[in-house]
């Protein structure tokens, strides 16, 4: 694009990347075991993007478009019902 | 006093007046200049912090908030960096802002003065020139603001007090120009003239509130609105962004002149982006910027006296470079000898010799250039030295290297 079509002083509407992917670069996604899963929303309050859905009565899914693939859900889920499995 | 010739815009102060309305005429130092010029801008907001030689314009701005002199807004900060962040803040609002700061607290501020340039925000900002630490030392150079030269700012260096009033008041004006939307530097030598009083014909509140009308910001912060000011290039668009600052310096240089020709008709003074002393048929023309301009127009008035044909040009718009102006005095010179107040370690020469030069070469003109560096640290330079630095550049030995002029061996 010319210099000329830019915005001055790259003015840009707000807004969140909500509406962006976000995860190109995951190597690792988690995957729920859902028979494991005690919906203790330990995970939803650890994923720091966020990209834990919850959804109603604390049943919890993977937004894969914001997941960076970190594992910390992984790590804090009590009773280990996620687990990282390499990007193919 | 030192002996001393004024800019010739300056000399002639009631030249070409159309309605003066100088009512006081005040002893001010440099810094309470800059504080009454702020207060009559009626500036919106205010963040920074104070730094030697640079206090005195911090003092004074909080008494005038204190005292309702200026309803503006008084933002007290922890450091410099934070004095210009908030200051990027309240300007993306449509305010008018301005800061001061000196030496170490610009070097604090490098950062942010890419921020504010990127994001076409017209922030003034006074610079009490100090030389930089280590060691540590509080008198001027230009040092610090040469060391963020290449910041995107519009940038005047004055060469006395009532100058320091007439540019800070311009600088709203040409920054705030919706063809420019650049910020803008009021340089100036600390204590040398931050601390020195001198007379200042004073302006009127009224006129000067109608020379800066103030024009609406395209984009303005609204939390009903929300923007994002800067927001992230990539290697295929930030070299365009680069490219509209470059070009809104360039247009800047044009609305300069016609800042300078509105506030002429306001105050009957105007001082041109480069100041030319006698340069006409001189054989050697001395470039230089700052306060010891009067100084070396001095010793250059002395030799005129006994026959010797030599000139000065000030460089008071040192960015933009007015580099046709440069080139069209210095043209006809046999020799040109630059005066650079910073160092460049390791360099060729000073900052403003290497514009200087740069220019001369773009234009096809090849002639002997003496570059000398002087006054660093504030290590003084009287009109004898400039007569000593006219004579060196006569024998024709000093040129090549950078001469550090004054420097013990």
């Amino acid at each position: 694009m010319s210099w000329k079509q830019l915005e001055e002083g790259a003015v840009v509407k707000g807004g969140t990347s909500s509406t962006y992917i976000v995860s190109g670069w995951r190597v690792k996604r988690p995957v729920i075991n859902e028979a494991k899963c005690t919906n203790c929303l330990i995970c939803w309050i650890y994923c720091p993007e966020p990209a834990i859905l919850r959804h109603e009565g604390g049943k919890v899914t993977i937004d894969y478009d914001h997941c960076k693939g970190c594992g910390i859900c992984e790590t804090e889920c009590p009773p280990k019902a996620i687990s990282m499995v390499k990007e193919t | 006093m030192r002996d001393r010739v004024p800019a010739e815009g300056h000399q002639h102060g009631e030249g070409n007046v159309t309605q003066v309305q100088t009512t006081r005429v005040a002893a001010l130092q440099g810094d309470e200049a800059v504080a009454e010029a702020v207060r009559q801008s009626d500036v919106d907001v205010i963040a920074a912090y104070p730094i030697t030689p640079q206090t005195i314009i911090v003092e004074k701005l909080a008494e005038f908030v204190a005292d309702g002199r200026l309803k503006g807004e008084f933002v007290p900060v922890e450091s410099e960096h934070s004095a210009l962040s908030a200051c990027v803040g309240a300007s993306a609002t449509g305010a008018r802002v301005f800061t001061a700061t000196s030496s170490q607290g610009l070097a604090y501020m490098h950062e942010m003065l890419y921020n504010v340039s990127g994001m076409r925000l017209p922030i003034v900002m006074a610079v009490a020139n100090r030389a930089l630490s280590a060691p540590l030392v509080l008198n001027a150079d230009h040092s610090d603001l040469m060391g963020s030269r290449d910041c995107g700012w519009i940038q005047i260096y004055a060469e006395n007090v009532e100058e320091i009033y007439d540019r800070t008041i311009q600088l709203f004006k040409l920054s705030e120009d919706p063809r420019v939307m650049l910020p803008s530097i009021i340089s100036f030598e600390g204590f040398i003239l931050s601390h020195d009083k001198e007379r200042v014909r004073l302006l009127e509140d009224g006129p000067i509130g109608r020379f800066l009308a103030r024009p609406r910001h395209k984009h303005r912060l609204d939390p009903d609105e929300p923007l994002t000011f800067g927001a992230i290039a990539t290697p295929d668009s930030y070299f365009e962004f680069r490219k509209q600052q470059s070009e809104a310096m360039n247009t800047a240089l044009q609305v300069f002149d016609e800042v300078e020709t509105d506030f002429e008709a306001l105050s009957g003074r105007r001082y041109r982006a480069v100041d030319a002393y006698n340069t006409d048929g001189a054989d050697t023309i001395m470039v230089i910027n700052g306060c010891a301009a009067g100084t070396v127009r001095a010793a250059a008035r002395s030799l005129n006296a006994s026959g010797e044909k030599v000139g000065v040009l000030a460089i008071k718009l040192y960015r933009p470079f007015p580099v046709d102006q440069v080139v069209a005095h210095l043209s006809e010179a046999k020799s040109v000898i630059t005066m650079d107040r910073s160092m460049s370690i390791g360099a060729p020469s000073g900052p403003l010799s290497e514009d200087v030069k740069a220019s001369l070469q773009a234009s096809g003109i090849s002639k002997p250039v003496m570059s000398v560096v002087y006054g660093i640290g504030g290590r003084d330079l009287a009109v004898e030295d400039g007569k000593n630095i006219f004579g060196m550049a006569k024998e024709g030995s000093s040129f090549g290297a950078a001469l550090m002029y004054g420097v013990k061996v």
